[in-house]
């Protein structure tokens, strides 16, 4: 337990700008700068074929099966194989990191606007919307709430993974710390792992704010059935 | 120093039995333990849950925590009570199973529809025989693929595991790095580790088509 109480003194104390030092919410920015980064790229490529894929209703099987293959890709031969490949540094991690994130958002923005109810669609079309209003007005918000699981899924897994890119030598997020006990000592691991599960659980809890935020109110009184946290889809057959 | 090409057969052949060989195998037992303990574990809370069905929000919000801490660090926090070891490992692993499996289950259990239980009763079956010639039988495709994802994240999360237990796959990808991003190691080492993985992924695949053949009719 003293390693514990050791381990927040350390966090006291780092917690802190110190010039020269890294310190613990330098690292949480640099953290969350390349987690960021590779959301918004793996965003950028997963949403629109998720949901274009999803409104034609096609592809259902490269949709879905995309995520068991992304599941089994082990995050840490991702890493290797990727330095092996480009080398240490940014550009490996991030390519790493958006091929993990890529899968869980297809496939859930793919469930999420196949699921709209066809009625729903089809009075729409009935109504003289075009495909693109059907897309934007109709589908979208119904879908949003599901599709926002995805991308918060894809969020505390991508807080998580750049955690272990450190191990592979890349340097710049809280796992520095944790990778070298060496320099830190047994407090200052405990007091870095303590902040990743600290810094993850408030990603989660953001998103999922975020999340009902955007929820349509109509939709809210449904809010009990929908996907909660961070679990890469329940159920899945 | 040696050459460092990006892949090497011939390191291959000469490291297979001393190196990769063992780390696999050292990986596979790894991940049996933690699927066993998390099955076990999870499969008592499910059913607790579904007689008292008040028991599920607690037990889900709390492995759903579990769940959201990075793997690197719960093995971190885990070393003072368990040291470098094995141990360390299998209880972070077995953790992440929780989640997974008991919302499987439970829901498996759930989706059971009411006149099959009613007709399974109204035969005269006890609560326990229903329980498990009826209801537990039709939740096993839902059962199945719980399994599967639990088992495949295992084998994922299993080689950071070697950062604490220096066992299992992630071992010879440790060492790589070490000394100087041997590259034929990393690539030999993931490479196997994505096998592994996708292997287990279609065996599973294969074991749930078998064990539930009515649900292919569907």
């Amino acid at each position: 337990m003293n390693d514990f109480v050791e381990a927040f003194k350390f966090i006291g104390r780092n917690g802190v700008n110190q010039p020269g030092d890294p310190t613990l919410v330098h690292l949480t920015l640099k953290h969350l700068e390349v987690s960021g980064a590779a959301m918004a790229v793996a965003c950028l490529i997963a949403l629109p074929i998720g949901v274009w894929l999803g409104h034609l209703h096609r592809g259902s099987f490269v949709a879905i099966n995309i995520a068991n293959i992304g599941r089994a890709l082990p995050e840490l031969a991702v890493i290797a194989i990727g330095v092996a490949f480009i080398g240490l540094g940014f550009w490996n991690v991030l390519v790493a990191l958006v091929i993990l994130a890529v899968p869980p958002m297809l496939t859930t923005a793919y469930v999420a606007v196949a699921g709209v109810d066809p009625d729903v669609v089809d009075a729409a079309r009935g109504m003289g919307m075009r495909e693109r209003d059907i897309l934007r007005s109709v589908e979208l918000p119904l879908a949003l709430p599901i599709a926002f699981a995805g991308i918060r899924i894809a969020a505390v897994f991508v807080v998580a993974t750049a955690t272990i890119t450190s191990l592979a030598g890349y340097s710049g997020t809280l796992g520095d710390i944790i990778a070298n006990q060496a320099s830190y000592r047994l407090p200052g691991v405990l007091g870095a792992a303590i902040c990743v599960a600290a810094l993850a659980l408030t990603v989660d809890a953001a998103f999922a704010l975020l999340q009902r935020r955007l929820t349509p109110r109509g939709l809210r009184l449904e809010e009990r059935r929908l996907p909660q946290a961070g679990l890469a889809m329940p159920v899945a057959e | 120093m040696r050459e460092n090409r990006l892949f090497c057969f011939d390191w291959v052949r000469r490291n297979w039995s001393g190196v990769l060989e063992p780390a696999l195998g050292q990986h596979v037992v790894l991940t049996l333990i933690a699927v066993g303990i998390g099955f076990a574990i999870a499969m008592t809370l499910a059913l607790a849950a579904y007689r008292l069905s008040w028991l599920e929000r607690p037990i889900g919000v709390g492995s759903a925590i579990l769940y959201t801490i990075p793997s690197l660090a719960l093995f971190q926090i885990l070393v003072p009570f368990f040291g470098l070891t094995l141990t360390t490992a299998e209880v972070a692993l077995v953790s992440y199973t929780l989640l997974i499996l008991f919302r499987n289950i439970l829901t498996g259990l759930r989706e059971v529809p009411t006149e099959v239980r009613d007709t399974a009763r109204g035969m005269g079956m006890t609560r326990r025989q229903s329980l498990w010639r009826v209801e537990l039988p039709l939740a096993l495709p839902a059962i199945m693929a719980g399994l599967r994802i639990a088992t495949v994240t295992v084998i994922s999360l299993g080689t950071v595991a070697a950062f604490v237990s220096g066992q299992g796959l992630g071992r010879p990808i440790f060492d790589a790095i070490g000394e100087n991003v041997f590259k034929t190691e990393l690539i030999a080492a993931g490479g196997l580790a994505i096998m592994l993985a996708i292997v287990t992924d279609v065996l599973l695949v294969g074991l749930q088509r078998l064990l539930t053949p009515w649900a292919r009719a569907r």
